[in-house]
């Protein structure tokens, strides 16, 4: 069974979500049943794939111990940086594993699970937070009802460990409840409107007048492409979004109205925001802690650019180990890199950014670049950037 | 110390809008972006040998110059 995708999922929801209503009404704890209902649909998606259902408990076994042993070592030793560049080596390992076997196609299925993307990078929050000194203790149950908590399971969003376990073991009252409860179901059916009516309606009209070989065509395949991915995937998070809420956890939010961005920065503040924070605090931001302390580029500028790019390339990896995704994040980064030198340096920009034109140039502008962006993710840029260059050598 | 993470702030945000209203929403505003917070850490740390991971608070404990004056304060 799909997630969020068929029938059979939503009846099965509805069925197991009313026990926790009631629980939530009579100012009952959810833990327990939420984390036998999250068992149930994490057996439900994957009982036809065996492999993959033990490759996940191999994974979160393995991942709890590397936690719990780092917790150990932390204590004893302190900020000891090599031990925990090893550990982080160590959780990145199955995604590793999983991207690079996926090269050669992967015949022996090594951690091939749905959502590993999603898992890793769960688990290797944990590592760097332990390092930081913000995580002191890991309760198992806890932590595999993280990792596996069905909503957000296979695409995010992507919660951290120490906000989880917060509402995980916080009591609300029965009207708090109520109101997240209620919140919840109107976010799991506005989700359902955006997946299954908006983004199918956009599916059919790129699949109907988007694949043709021209520039008309290409033009309609790059806009409905973007928006049905949106209201795919917005749609999708909010499902979970919604669904988590009936079981009592505030999971974040991943789109902000992403379209009504006025630059690229600000489109990274409003898109799949759960992974884009996850970037910026465990990515760039050290990233860029470590260029100034080491002073590793004399202007502050260049070391930003050197960052923004580093940090979009790493997330275009994170995608998939396929040109075009790895082309997404460069794109991203060499624009983010441009906006930051343009902000910085232009005195245009500073002359003219209030002015209502200016907005709106700026908007129409960030869209398009999007866009575009969209389309280099959609596969459909290279694939014409090939054909092109078969017909020019010949 | 108050007046040393304000001074803080106005370099880094390039505004001394900061010093003058203390409630003023800096990321509502437009004066932090990601780049500008790293470089709040690292001064808060190099000054007060206070460390804020970057993961630690959230942006909405740290968006005004009150709270990160009351952040500061609660950890030295």
């Amino acid at each position: 069974m799909s997630l969020y995708d068929e029938f059979d999922f939503f009846v099965w929801f509805a069925v197991l979500a009313i026990p926790a209503v009631i629980l939530g009404c009579m100012e009952k704890k959810l833990k327990i049943y939420g984390f036998f209902v999250t068992l149930v649909f994490v057996y439900l998606a994957l009982k036809n794939s065996p492999a993959a259902l033990g490759w996940l408990g191999f994974f979160c076994v393995y991942d709890y111990l590397l936690i719990i042993s780092f917790i150990k070592l932390r204590e004893k030793l302190g900020r000891n940086k090599i031990i925990y560049k090893l550990y982080l080596l160590a959780s990145l390992m199955p995604l590793i594993c999983n991207k690079l076997l996926g090269l050669e196609g992967n015949p022996d299925k090594i951690f091939m699970f749905l959502g590993i993307s999603y898992l890793t990078f769960k688990g290797t929050q944990i590592i760097i937070e332990v390092f930081d000194g913000l995580i002191k203790k890991q309760n198992p149950l806890d932590y595999l009802y993280f990792m596996l908590f069905f909503p957000a399971i296979t695409s995010g969003p992507i919660d951290r460990s120490r906000r989880f376990e917060e509402d995980l073991n916080k009591q609300l009252s029965r009207e708090e409840y109520l109101e997240l409860a209620g919140t919840g179901i109107f976010k799991i059916v506005l989700g359902a409107f955006y997946k299954i009516v908006i983004a199918a309606l956009f599916y059919r009209v790129m699949t109907t007048f988007g694949k043709e070989p021209n520039i008309v065509s290409c033009m309609i395949y790059m806009y409905t492409y973007g928006l049905y991915l949106f209201f795919d995937f917005a749609g999708y998070s909010l499902m979970a979004i919604g669904s988590s809420y009936i079981f009592g956890i505030k999971t974040p939010d991943n789109f902000n109205k992403p379209f009504l961005s006025k630059d690229i920065k600000e489109f990274w503040d409003r898109w799949h925001i759960t992974l884009s924070h996850w970037f910026r605090d465990f990515i760039f931001s050290r990233l860029m802690m470590t260029f100034m302390r080491n002073k590793t580029f004399k202007n502050k500028l260049t070391g930003a650019s050197v960052g923004f790019i580093v940090n979009m390339t790493v997330m275009g990896i994170w995608h998939g180990l396929t040109g075009y995704y790895i082309l997404y994040g460069l794109y991203h980064g060499l624009l983010l890199a441009g906006t930051e030198i343009f902000q910085k340096k232009s005195k245009f920009y500073k002359k003219y950014k209030k002015e209502r034109w200016f907005i709106g140039l700026s908007w129409f502008l960030t869209f398009n670049f999007v866009m575009f962006g969209f389309f280099i993710f959609s596969g459909r840029f290279t694939e014409l950037f090939d054909k092109l260059m078969t017909i020019i050598l010949n | 110390m108050e007046e040393k993470i304000l001074d803080i702030l106005e370099e880094i945000c390039g505004d001394e809008v900061v010093k003058e209203d203390r409630d003023i929403n800096l990321l509502d505003e437009d004066l932090m972006d990601s780049l500008d917070y790293t470089e709040l850490l690292i001064a808060i740390e190099d000054n007060f040998d206070v460390v804020i991971a970057p993961s630690e608070v959230t942006r909405e404990e740290m968006d005004t110059p009150n709270k990160i004056i009351n952040v500061v304060k609660s950890r030295m």
